[in-house]
């Protein structure tokens, strides 16, 4: 064995590029890995779509549907609702919802298709706890001055009647609006946007 | 420019540094790699053992992923494994890496065994290498048994009765065990369960333990060669053998080369032909276990079906399961059986290439007649075949110590 | 001479000796079915030939319907109209609404859910039953493929009806038994011969498909894996060989 005649830049090279290769092969090995806990076709079936009838909902009545877990209000806003919603926009902390997670279809301070219903995830913004409706207008325990809305008895957070969460509270933004769209005037379709839209 | 990489350079040094003053880092690896001194003269066959750490790798991978969407549940247990083929993202990859390695993981440990027979390496200091090598051998077999009932298939459920009721055959006990094994009075939910239980955590604990064994006993007197013949015995000046190379990175480079060649082969059958024509995934198998309806030909797979040969080629139940249990019980004997002045067979003469021939024809024999239907000309040939395979033992022990040896070189050849 | 040989050849390598890769039932040499299943719009004819005459009977129970959508490249309003009769959703698989108590009562036993049938029993043997069907003396159906199966011919109307000649045949014991020599067409159906054999061809090749989905997808990315590994292989092997110089 004689290393005076070893061309050590060879040598240096190879073992390089083999490992640099070998590292690309593990690499790409390990995505079929990492991507088998995607939720599967199964989970996705299940998470297809919901058809929520809201024919009957009533003024000022929230309706609760399971969509992937996650439990989604439809919420039939009076008209007084809807009209007060720009009273609270100075306590908010995100009045335009511009950090909100919510389809691009839905904006303004009404977040939704149709001012007059609400599609909202329930789930608190901060740990996932669902917060009560409190549509009364008037003095409660935790807020002298409420203009109706939602109410976290998890961690005291609070948002307005569209979901806006307020200032000073725990939960760092308003609640999500899942995809939804319209089939026809009483049905609503959770999971999916209109056509057209993203 | 290389200021900043003696700085990257002597950083990794001090780093590497605090961890050996803490463990025995350095110390390790080059007890085992750079320090570990192995025979210059390793050909195809000392390939494998390394490829059954990969393909060992490949099994614990797989089968973590798989152990994620598997239901082991007698109802949802078939169900569940099509859920993985179909409806978990690329599940049917890492399904069909399980199965090719666990074909691929006997192949291996077939001919890595197949190298022990060849070059004599049970021998003298190495019985006890050879040893927890069949303990491990042993270990798979079990291992690979409790998985292909998980599948939960008519060729995994009828597999299992039979294999089952082999211990049935012990006297007195029969019985009681079979009941005892199954947890019911027939193959069921708490059958499955508590196999599976065995296959994901107690047996492969046991396989690391025992390889952990075969590893230290290998580096305690370092591998053999394929003229087994001692390097150790021809040192230089230095003291190292003249025939030794370091194993890194002179062996550990050639096992990667190695291990690119393999996954290539494995690749093949993986996308290719996974079923391997229904040696590796088995058609009955994709019928739904049915304890009414028996398939018309049970076998178990490939691997077991020169041990399944012997079993039907004995016409008692009893002694059949004994002969079939000393057919794998007297390969832990091979080292006392062996009893040649020389190891290799390159040296030990004409009658040892023959007897080897003909133990390697009677076990490729007796599988293609294990999977068989079993007519009564093949139960002929397979009593034939089993005799050729026990005197393979018997004449080795007689004609070993007196036979003519070829003198073995002193420095090993290529 | 030329059996031993191959009877020695089979014994060194570990090759089919005739044994293995027989598929499991069902009697006699098949003939080549010719299915393919990368051929998609023989999947597509299968898959409409299934859903009317197979589905109503039999469950492809782990067969998505929008997986069948991706894969034979139907859009989704052509599979909800062309091949959903059910209330089933897109992403949901191919069930029935048939009670399995009823069908029992009807066929003797619940009819299998064809799901794995393509890998149980294989394209070839599929292809021989759906032909094999034939009217025999009782005026009852048969099959050549499956004896006394319960499942009358769904497909008489496109293949028609035929009927048996038999020829006498001598056993290597000195029996002598009855075999199906060929078929004569007694009424003839709405598709010709040849057209017949390219529907059970169809639905031979859609259960393949069923078997198992990935198969279409599997063989494409196994050749870029192993180029890789090839060329993997390559470079270390150039790295051995250096190495290697130290020694040789």
């Amino acid at each position: 064995m004689s290393s005076d005649d070893v061309n050590k830049g060879r040598r240096r090279f190879l073992v390089a590029t083999t490992a640099v290769v070998g590292g690309v092969g593990v690499g790409l090995a390990a995505v079929p890995f990492i991507k088998s806990w995607m939720p599967s076709a199964k989970a996705q079936a299940i998470g297809g779509p919901v058809e929520v009838n809201i024919g009957k909902l009533k003024e000022g009545q929230l309706l609760k549907v399971q969509w992937r877990g996650q439990t989604i209000g439809v919420l039939r806003r009076t008209p007084e609702m809807v009209a007060d919603l720009a009273k609270v926009d100075g306590v908010l902390a995100d009045p335009e919802s511009a950090k909100a997670d919510q389809p691009e279809y839905v904006s303004g301070e009404a977040r939704a298709l149709n001012p007059e219903f609400l599609v909202v995830n329930m789930h608190c913004t901060h740990l996932g706890c669902i917060p009560q409706m409190i549509p009364q207008v008037g003095p409660q325990p935790f807020d002298e001055n409420w203009n109706g809305g939602f109410y976290c008895p998890c961690h005291k957070s609070k948002f307005d009647l569209s979901g806006r969460v307020f200032k000073g509270v725990p939960a760092p933004t308003n609640l999500k609006i899942p995809p939804y769209s319209f089939l026809d005037d009483s049905t609503v379709m959770i999971g999916v946007s209109p056509q057209g839209a993203v | 420019m290389a200021n900043s990489k003696s700085r990257v350079s002597s950083g990794a040094n001090a780093l590497l540094n605090w961890f050996d003053d803490r463990l025995p880092v350095s110390k390790f690896w080059k007890a085992t790699m750079t320090g570990y001194i192995a025979p210059k003269n390793f050909n195809f066959w000392y390939y494998l053992g390394s490829l059954a750490l990969l393909v060992l790798v490949i099994q614990i991978f797989s089968g973590i992923l798989l152990a994620m969407h598997y239901k082991p549940s007698a109802t949802e247990a078939f169900a569940s494994v099509e859920y993985i083929m179909r409806d978990v993202e690329w599940g049917w990859l890492i399904r069909y890496m399980h199965t090719t390695g666990a074909s691929f993981f006997f192949i291996v440990i077939y001919l890595h065994m197949f190298r022990s027979l060849l070059y004599g390496s049970h021998k003298a200091p190495r019985e006890l290498l050879w040893v927890f090598g069949m303990f491990i051998y042993v270990a798979l077999m079990a291992e690979a048994f409790l998985g292909y009932i998980l599948p939960w298939g008519q060729m995994s459920y009828w597999g299992a009765q039979v294999i089952i009721n082999l211990f049935g055959a012990l006297p007195g006990i029969g019985e009681p065990l079979t009941q005892w094994i199954r947890g019911d009075y027939f193959i069921s939910d708490a059958t499955l369960n508590r196999f599976f239980a065995l296959h994901v955590i107690a047996v492969p604990l046991a396989l690391f333990g025992l390889i952990l064994l075969h590893l230290v006993a290998l580096r305690e007197n370092g591998s053999n060669n394929p003229d087994g013949i001692d390097i150790k015995k021809n040192k230089d000046a230095d003291g190292n053998p003249v025939d030794g190379i370091p194993f890194h990175p002179y062996y550990t480079i050639k096992d990667i080369f190695g291990v690119g060649f393999f996954l290539i082969l494995f690749s093949f059958i993986l996308f290719f032909w996974p079923e391997a024509g229904g040696l590796f995934l088995e058609h009955d198998n994709f019928i739904p276990a049915d304890p009414l309806v028996t398939p018309e030909h049970i076998k178990p797979v490939w691997y077991f079906t020169p041990f399944y040969a012997i079993l039907k080629a004995v016409p008692d139940k009893l002694l059949g399961v004994l002969t079939m249990g000393a057919s794998v019980g007297v390969l832990f004997l091979l080292p006392w059986l062996d009893r040649s002045p020389v190891r290799s067979i390159r040296y030990k003469g004409l009658w040892y290439k023959i007897l080897l021939g003909l133990f390697t024809i009677a076990f490729i024999r007796l599988g293609l007649l294990g999977m068989a239907e079993g007519t009564p000309a093949q139960t002929w040939e397979m009593r034939f075949w089993t005799l050729v395979y026990f005197m393979f033992f018997v004449l080795l022990f007689f004609i070993s110590p007196k036979a003519k040896t070829k003198p073995e070189p002193d420095r090993v050849t290529h | 001479m030329n059996k031993f040989a191959t009877y020695l050849f089979s014994a060194f390598l570990l090759l089919p000796a005739a044994s293995f890769s027989v598929f499991a039932a069902g009697g006699g040499a098949l003939e080549h079915s010719g299915v393919n299943v990368n051929d998609t719009a023989s999947l597509q004819r299968g898959a409409k030939w299934y859903v009317n005459y197979c589905l109503s009977c039999h469950t492809i129970s782990y067969m998505r319907y929008n997986r069948l959508a991706e894969d034979l490249d139907l859009s989704e309003d052509m599979v909800m109209q062309n091949l959903v009769f059910s209330n089933a959703k897109f992403g949901e698989t191919m069930d029935i609404a048939m009670d399995p108590e009823q069908a029992k009562k009807w066929f003797g036993k619940t009819p299998p859910d064809l799901s794995l049938i393509g890998r149980s029993r294989g394209a070839d043997w599929l292809y021989a039953y759906l032909r094999g069907f034939y009217q025999d003396e009782t005026g009852g159906w048969n099959n050549t493929h499956l004896p006394n199966a319960s499942m009358p011919h769904v497909l008489w109307r496109l293949q028609g009806i035929q009927t048996p000649m038999y020829r006498q045949e001598t056993d290597e014991a000195g029996y002598t038994h009855e075999v199906i020599d060929h078929f004569v067409v007694t009424t003839p159906g709405t598709q010709s011969a040849e057209e017949f054999d390219r529907t059970a061809r169809d639905i031979a090749a859609f259960l393949t498909y069923a078997g198992e989905p990935a198969q279409l997808k599997r063989k494409g990315i196994g050749i870029w894996v192993v180029i890789f590994l090839a060329f993997f292989t390559f470079i270390a092997y150039l790295l051995k060989a250096e190495y290697w110089r130290d020694v040789h």
